[in-house]
């Protein structure tokens, strides 16, 4: 998630070159179980299945008949798959065993890598927040997690979100769920700097299978 | 009956018969009452001790008519089938206490239901006789097949294992049919995830090496006629010799015709070359012979493939069949892997609107799947020419919006047309191109001509499939020892084709080992008994040859019917039909019936009873209210139920005799009619009920209200809504009030 904005369109313009308009091909080759959806049977127990199927506005169905059908713009552009709160009532239920949720986060990754994802989606900003969070020292900090959530829209904003958040936050931290003290102790796993390591290794081997730049 | 005749009454107090009922009254009531000349109880009367006790009468004290007061005809049939004897049943168990409350205050009108039983048994039994072995039958084991295609062949070939000998009639100059023509057939065993070689050489070897088959080629028939057991056909050949030969019984393989799919301009057929058929296909597959397949056009190579199903099928559309094919989306499947496995990066579509993969065929789809071929839900409207490539616009029918594709190579999914001969239904063909229903009739040649009264070919069901109903007895046709089989039947692939031609195999030679004993087909299998008729009462009035659904009747020069036994289903339909009353069986007739009718007693007119008589159906409707009993589902005291062969049989005579007798109501109940009938003599139910429209006119005359006489269609399952029926109908009767004819 740490790619410039002029990497990340040079990158999706190398993808478009490469793939043509095959854009199954792509998602095959470059989304995470991309291989699974030349097995859709279209018969939409997925998009019956979702709890949140109403706030998509290509289900899951519709998401794969997009895929094969080339309108990649459209899918990568998408919000729908941001909106996956993976309940696994999907996987569980696909009569062909795609794993459907991890086909979404996966598509949203893709498409996040590629720059296309929609910038102010919810959805989108809170996964970065959290992966920024839990990168950085190896562990979750939730404490410092809510308050740039809740500061992500501005300071006027966040302070207004912590007071009509106040009763569950002082709930919390009554009930010592919220540490206070974590705001400024470092906290996170021993060695920080070899998780570094390892993540940045990490996306260079799947640059260069993926054939990023 | 004659004057040898000695009848017997054997009344079981098993299964708490004897507790629910006083079982020496019943015994009075045969004996006295009845005039039976020996009457008994028994404990147990199907056990081995209840049998031979009847056995033992058969055998020393010469009885030759027997009546059994126990459980339902349909229960014990081998315990009690004596074989040697007429047998009547009075149904005391299923009918009568099963059927009843077992209650102080019921005992009286149970009581007075198995006293009728056992009066309409002994009643029965004076018009019955153990059957003679039908005279006209023929003992010939031969199999004519007529078709030389997989399903032919199959036919042959399961006739000849089983050991009898089979002539294969084949009207062009090889045998094989279209399955030959196929590059490769589809999975029809482990592993369903590929296609297989056709496999139609070994097929075709086996039935020229074979002992018991003979071939001929170029073949067809010229005439048919005759019966099961006793066909006498002549085969003429395309040279002009003609043989006649013997056969016992015939199947019908002759297979399909394919949808000509000129009549598709809209999907470019004939406006491209690369506009093909499956069938055409298939031939480019075959003679391309691994070197790959090209574009029929220009000899170019095909990049991307679209297949349209359902081209010219499912659709209300002038000159489109309105039936599923069933195998074309498994055939698109096995053809689009045909271009994946020669060159993965062919790009191959299939636009269904349903895909249907019947059979193992879901493996098959995911196979294709994993190959990559894409399947898009759409319906296709055009294909058009665009430069040197086709266009296919469809409608998505998942995104919802019209689309454009583009492809080398398009594929029409076609159905199949069966070669079913004449429609003999259909009012007579007058000029050549007449317009009937805006779809022009081409003339077509009978395949069997068959010199019945009824018409050359068999009759179609639906669509021009030759049948008689394929859910409910499959293979079999409206014509007696003549079976069909493959695709002239429904639709259907390789693989099905030979199930079914193994079926009707079975079913021939069950219809010649049927005949050659003087026995009946489907579905009174082995019954002997056989129609005949008084020919003094008869008044050629034809109604007997014109309603027999089997065209099993024939006329003789002077227009008397001419029966022909081993043709003959015995479900009385003629004996229904015929108004002078001249028709009967030895063990069913217009007596049988109608003494039972008037066995039972009707109170007078003073006692608070009304009395009800049901015509139930023995293959649906009674076996219903059998299984009601059996569950205990009660049902009004006052009905007598007669089984009857059929609702065809009914004749009017029995519904006026019972109403004259001062019964309150009739109830007929028989099998589903129309279009989707489950009648197991198909047009038995829809006579009766067009014979008993006409009954109000009677019942006017007689003063009597119309409700007095009702007709319903019962289903074998409807064993909750059976009782209900009666009760409701009793509650009709009670409201208009008794029978003014009681007591007269």
């Amino acid at each position: 998630m740490g790619q410039t904005v002029s990497a990340q369109g040079s990158a999706n313009q190398a993808m478009v070159d490469k793939y043509r308009n095959n854009f199954l091909r792509e998602v095959e080759a470059n989304v995470e179980e991309g291989d699974w959806v030349k097995m859709c049977m279209q018969c939409g127990v997925c998009s019956g299945s979702c709890p949140l199927g109403n706030a998509w506005e290509h289900p899951p169905q519709e998401l794969f008949m997009m895929i094969r059908a080339g309108q990649r713009e459209e899918v990568l552009r998408s919000e729908s798959m941001w909106m996956c709160t993976s309940c696994y009532n999907c996987i569980v239920r696909c009569p062909r065993g795609l794993p459907i949720t991890h086909i979404m986060h996966g598509l949203a990754n893709y498409a996040n890598r590629l720059g296309l994802a929609p910038k102010m989606s919810p959805t989108r900003r809170f996964a970065k927040i959290f992966w920024d969070n839990i990168s950085t020292t190896g562990r979750v900090n939730e404490t410092k997690l809510s308050i740039r959530l809740y500061f992500m829209d501005g300071f006027v904003k966040g302070l207004k979100t912590a007071f009509a958040m106040r009763k569950v936050g002082l709930g919390m931290l009554l009930t010592r769920r919220l540490n206070p003290f974590a705001l400024f102790a470092p906290g996170g796993i021993k060695n920080k700097r070899q998780l570094q390591q390892i993540l940045k290794r990490a996306y260079e081997i799947e640059d260069q299978r993926k054939g990023f730049q | 009956m004659p004057a040898e005749s000695k009848t017997a009454t054997y009344i079981c107090r098993g299964c708490t018969l004897g507790e629910r009922l006083d079982t020496d009254h019943l015994v009075q009531v045969a004996q006295s009452e009845c005039g039976s000349h020996l009457a008994k109880s028994h404990d147990y009367l199907c056990g081995r001790h209840g049998v031979e006790l009847i056995q033992n009468d058969i055998d020393n004290e010469g009885v030759t008519h027997v009546v059994i007061g126990a459980c339902s005809r349909r229960s014990k049939t081998e315990a009690f089938g004596f074989g040697t004897v007429a047998v009547a049943r009075a149904n005391l168990r299923e009918g009568v206490i099963w059927s009843q409350p077992d209650l102080a205050e019921t005992r009286e009108a149970t009581q007075e239901m198995a006293d009728d039983y056992v009066r309409m048994a002994c009643a029965e039994i004076k018009f019955m006789q153990q059957p003679a072995v039908n005279r006209e039958r023929g003992a010939n084991r031969r199999i004519l097949v007529v078709g030389g295609g997989v399903s032919g062949i199959s036919a042959a070939l399961g006739a000849a294992r089983a050991g009898y000998e089979v002539l294969l009639v084949e009207k062009t100059d090889a045998l094989g049919g279209w399955a030959s023509t196929f590059h490769r057939k589809l999975p029809d065993r482990e592993p369903y995830a590929r296609f297989r070689e056709n496999g139609m050489d070994d097929l075709i070897n086996q039935v020229e090496t074979s002992t018991h088959i003979t071939v001929f080629l170029n073949a067809t028939l010229s005439r048919t006629s005759g019966a099961p057991g006793q066909f006498s056909v002549d085969i003429a050949t395309r040279g002009g010799t003609a043989s006649t030969e013997n056969v016992g019984a015939i199947i019908q393989a002759t297979g399909f015709s394919r949808y000509d799919a000129r009549q598709l301009p809209e999907l470019g057929y004939g406006k491209s070359a690369d506009v093909v058929d499956q069938a055409q296909l298939e031939e480019m597959a075959r003679k391309s012979n691994g070197r790959g397949l090209v574009r029929p056009s220009d000899g170019g190579a095909v990049e991307s493939v679209v297949f349209v199903q359902c081209a010219g099928q499912r659709s209300d559309k002038p000159g489109h069949l309105s039936y599923c094919s069933g195998y074309c989306c498994n055939v698109s499947i096995k053809q689009a892997m045909y271009f994946k496995d020669q060159n993965p990066q062919t790009d191959t579509n299939i636009v269904y609107t349903d895909l249907r993969a019947p059979g193992n065929g879901e493996d098959f789809y995911r196979a294709a799947q994993l190959k990559g071929v894409a399947f898009t839900n759409g319906s296709v409207d055009q294909v058009t020419v665009d430069g040197d490539r086709l266009a296919i616009q469809f409608r998505d029918e998942i995104l919802d919006r019209e689309e454009v594709i583009h492809a080398d190579l398009v594929v029409l999914a076609t159905g199949q047309v069966p070669n079913s001969g004449i429609d003999i239904s259909a009012e007579p063909a007058g000029e050549a191109g007449s317009v009937h229903g805006g779809q022009a009739r081409v003339p077509v040649d009978s395949i069997l001509n068959l010199d019945y009264r009824q018409g050359p070919d068999i009759p179609h069901l639906k669509h021009g499939f030759s049948d008689s109903h394929f859910i409910c007895f499959p293979y079999e046709t409206q014509r007696t020892g003549i079976y069909a089989c493959g695709p002239v039947r429904r639709p259907m692939d390789i693989a099905q084709s030979v199930e079914d031609a193994t079926g009707a195999a079975m079913k021939a030679i069950q219809a010649v080992e049927g005949a050659a004993s003087g026995r009946a087909a489907h579905p009174r299998s082995g019954d002997l008994s056989y129609p005949s008729f008084r020919r003094e009462g008869c008044t050629q009035c034809k109604r007997c040859t014109v309603e027999c659904p089997f065209g099993a009747i024939d006329e003789d020069e002077n227009r008397y019917p001419v029966f022909n036994e081993s043709r003959c289903r015995r479900c009385g339909t003629c004996m229904g039909a015929c108004p002078v009353r001249v028709i009967s069986f030895e063990n069913y007739s217009v007596d049988s019936v109608g003494q039972q009718i008037k066995a039972i007693a009707i109170p007078d007119e003073f006692e608070d009873k009304s009395r009800i008589l049901i015509l139930a159906c023995e293959n649906d409707a009674y076996p219903a209210m059998d299984m009601a009993a059996q569950n205990r589902f009660e049902y009004n005291a006052f009905v007598r139920v007669i089984p009857i062969r059929c609702l065809g049989s009914v004749n009017q005579i029995w519904v006026t005799d019972a109403l004259n007798a001062g019964f309150d109501g009739v109830m007929l109940m028989g099998c589903k009619k129309g279009e989707d009938y489950q009648c197991h003599f198909v047009r038995g139910s829809e006579l009766a009920h067009e014979r008993m429209g006409k009954i109000a006119d009677t019942l006017s005359q007689l003063q009597l209200e119309t409700e007095r006489v009702e007709v319903h269609e019962v289903e074998i399952t409807d064993i909750h809504r059976v009782p209900q029926l009666i009760n409701d109908y009793a509650a009709t009767v009670d409201g208009i009030g008794p029978n003014p004819f009681r007591g007269f």
